[in-house]
């Protein structure tokens, strides 16, 4: 098999996969778990094989030609270079990893067929993305991932808050998706074809007539796709679908879609300084914000999604800055131990039967229940948290390296600004990584109280899983003096003034957040809290449902717990009850789209109901009326109405005389 | 004979059948109201044909053909009346007012029909 036929394999057999689980899901449940997972692992397989082969040489092209459309022609195009290789490996390892937990984490739901033929579509559409050479395949690709996010998200859809943030994923990234595909086609309009090749060297040649511009549309379509501020909404709100999907989707894949995007088409946007501009404060708002929304949040899942949040902002400042690199290099170690994060935070939840921390920091022992996943865990943590020796430390070194080295003006057409905003921010953020990531492992890992309850040892698909991604989330910072030769060739390796700011802001962060908790930690015993699901032995999923439906009724609030013994509040004080609600974007929000939109709908209702259906009641109502008269003279006498007929003709027939004769 | 003789009497003869048709009560005495009727048109049919001297004679043979059919319309219709006197215990006309726009029988289903259509509009 030659190169590209395999690269076509790899997103082709998760599509049949999906395809051939919805069609047998319900004839042959037996062959659900194989096609679930087989192909996916084969993708995996052969995306390795392709990487392998490609082994970061010069680009590989092929193209076939998909409509001639008249203008601008779509091609079925591949393009492999060192980026779309990796990520794609990282994809297929990731989708693998989820497809194998999932069948012991959703192992009794009887939407499991879907469930799974969806996360293999997703893959599939994931997969095209990375290879594709065409930006309208690409967005195929791009809408195909928004839609099953929005099916996988609305999983538990017997939960309200399941069925709200479903809708709330979708219509968030779709508002960034219209001014994306706006953009594309304008890009495509100016360079005269959707192949990235060709628009790069468009780029290059400076045929692209108003680069700001479209820089800026594309913008928006990768900030919802990528959840950076101000479209990032959605994602805390995504973490009621069920854990392995926030894994793949929210978390290592999708979310990454659009830092990719950028990498792909870096050029496009260092051609505008202003574009540069506006990514580095879109970067850095979204970092720290997130970072400070982390520190407050009570539910665990919730917390780690403002934390991806917070690192796809240290990829898109990398982008900012002008180095895909460091970008793609954070994307992948970030992909492997978020996932591993989010896996864990399954098992957790499973264990402890609640997703709040409030409630785990009253248990005592989770740990040892759990160990895998503590082991882990901690690592994943460690990485998070940029210390070294973990992966995260490598890669966010990548970044903060090539911001400062943006602030020096060695970069070319990089702003100074936009190389400031990045540094300045990620080291801040460095700092409130560190605090939350500490938050988050004493407070699920280290409660005290009654001993948590004991409900055997977890699935072993479940732990085996943590394990293989523990690997990579070891020690993939390795892979800093390897990857320059795959990607652009810029140096990945840590510099010791980014290092020694970078790690001494995280130990000040973790030191910080340790002592306080030393602090509000004996407040727990004073203030009861927690529930647990009631189902503890059934299949993970349940209790993960259960906790998902329960956690407003139990502590007030979707994001938040009414919980002194909470590091985050000492730590926050007055900006704690803001950071719950995420900065009251939502709010914001609100009063911008959904009342104008809910005040136009009462109107429309009103036109409707009193304005148009007054003239459509009013043109039956007459004839009824006009109806009810002509039947009073339905007296049933045969006769009478004969001698109706008899007047009536002779009316007639007088009239006709009449009419001849001219009178 | 002059063509007015034949008129008249037909038209006689059909103000009597259509008075009889209006005014009688009695069903089978309507029925014969309506063969005078029938008969009037008849006869005017065959006067007109002798006075126009039609020489295919479509008068006298349009004629046979309302006989024909005023012999089955009677049958029918005398049939119709035993069977409904048959079941009423009485062939009165005045009496027999199922479809009145308020009679109870036959109009309960109908303001169920009027009741559906306003849910369906």
């Amino acid at each position: 098999m030659t190169t590209t036929t395999t690269a076509v394999l790899v997103p082709l057999l998760p599509f049949l996969g999906a395809a051939a689980g919805l069609l047998l899901g319900r004839r042959a449940p037996g062959f659900v778990r194989p096609l679930a997972v087989l192909p996916t692992l084969a993708a995996a397989v052969l995306a390795v094989v392709v990487a392998w082969r490609q082994g970061g040489g010069e680009p590989l092209d092929a193209a076939r030609r998909l409509t001639p459309t008249g203008s601008v022609p779509i091609d079925l195009a591949l393009h492999l270079d060192g980026f779309a290789v990796l990520v794609a490996v990282l994809v297929g390892v990731v989708a693998t990893c989820v497809q194998l937990y999932s069948t012991a984490y959703l192992r009794d739901d009887p939407r499991y067929p879907s469930y799974a033929a969806l996360v293999s579509l997703f893959t599939s559409a994931m997969l095209l993305v990375v290879y594709s050479g065409d930006l309208m395949v690409l967005l195929v690709g791009w809408e195909i991932m928004g839609i099953c996010s929005y099916f996988l998200v609305g999983h538990y859809w017997e939960t309200e808050a399941a069925r709200s943030a479903s809708l709330k994923a979708f219509l968030v990234t779709k508002l960034g998706d219209v001014p994306f595909l706006i953009g594309i086609l304008a890009l495509a309009a100016d360079a005269g074809t959707f192949r990235i090749n060709g628009i790069l060297s468009a780029v290059a040649s400076g045929s692209i007539g108003h680069p700001t511009l479209i820089a800026l549309l594309l913008l928006a379509g990768v900030a919802g796709k990528s959840a950076q501020f101000p479209l990032h909404t959605w994602l805390p709100d995504a973490m009621a679908g069920p854990t392995p999907v926030s894994a793949l989707i929210h978390a290592a894949t999708m979310v990454a879609a659009g830092v990719y995007f950028v990498a792909r088409l870096l050029p496009v946007f260092t051609a505008s300084s202003a574009a540069l501009v506006v990514l580095a404060v879109m970067a850095a708002v979204t970092m720290v914000g997130s970072a400070l929304a982390a520190l407050a949040q009570d539910d665990i899942k919730r917390v780690l999604a403002y934390s991806t949040v917070g690192q796809l902002g240290y990829m898109t400042g990398a982008l900012a800055v002008g180095d895909r690199d460091a970008a793609v290099f954070h994307l992948i170690t970030h992909g492997a131990f978020k996932a591993l994060l989010f896996l864990g935070a399954g098992v957790i939840i499973h264990a402890a039967g609640t997703n709040s921390l409030g409630a785990m920091a009253r248990m005592g022992g989770l740990a040892k229940r759990i160990p895998d996943a503590y082991w882990t865990m901690t690592v994943a943590l460690l990485a998070l948290a940029a210390i070294p020796p973990f992966s995260g430390f490598f890669s966010k070194e990548a970044v903060l390296g090539a911001a400062e080295h943006a602030t020096g003006g060695d970069a070319h057409g990089i702003p100074h600004a936009a190389g400031w905003t990045v540094l300045v921010a990620g080291l801040l953020t460095a700092l409130l990584t560190a605090g939350y990531a500490t938050r988050l492992w004493l407070r699920a890992f280290h409660g005290k109280g009654p001993e948590a309850p004991d409900h055997g040892r977890q699935p072993t698909a479940m732990n085996a899983v943590l394990w293989v991604l523990f690997l990579p989330t070891l020690g993939l910072g390795l892979a800093a003096w390897k990857l320059p030769d795959w990607f652009d060739g810029n140096s990945l390796t840590p510099t010791l003034t980014t290092s020694v700011l970078g790690t001494g802001c995280a130990l000040a962060g973790a030191a910080v957040t340790y002592a306080a908790w030393r602090r509000t930690a004996p407040l727990a015993a004073r203030a009861p809290l927690g529930a647990v699901a009631a189902d503890p032995d059934a299949a993970p999923y349940i209790s993960e449902e259960e906790t998902i439906a329960t956690h407003v009724a139990a502590y007030g609030n979707i994001a938040g717990a009414h919980d002194p013994s909470d590091p985050g509040r000492l730590l926050l004080g007055p900006l704690h009850r803001h950071a719950v609600a995420g900065f009251h974007l939502d709010a914001v929000y609100s009063a911008l789209f959904v009342r104008p939109v809910r005040a136009a709908a009462g109107l429309v209702r009103f036109l409707d109901r009193e304005v148009v259906d007054a003239y459509v009641r009013g043109a039956a109502g007459a004839p009824r009326l006009l109806g009810a008269a002509v039947r009073r003279a339905q007296t049933g006498n045969v006769q009478t109405y004969l001698s109706a007929l008899l007047a009536g003709s002779v009316v007639l027939a007088v009239a006709a005389v009449l009419v001849a004769t001219g009178a | 004979m002059h063509l007015v003789y034949p008129a008249v009497l037909a038209a006689l003869l059909f103000c009597t059948g259509l008075y009889g048709v209006l005014a009688r009560r009695n069903a089978i005495l309507v029925l014969m109201s309506v063969e005078l009727m029938l008969n009037a048109v008849n006869l005017n049919l065959v006067a007109f044909d002798v006075w126009l001297r039609d020489t295919l004679h479509a008068g006298q043979a349009l004629t046979l053909f309302t006989i024909a059919i005023a012999a089955a319309e009677i049958g029918i219709g005398l049939a119709i009346v035993l069977l409904v006197y048959r079941n009423r215990g009485t062939a009165d006309i005045d009496r027999l007012r199922d479809l009145h726009e308020d009679a109870p029988g036959p109009d309960a289903g109908h303001g169920d029909r009027e009741e559906k259509a306003e849910a369906a509009a």
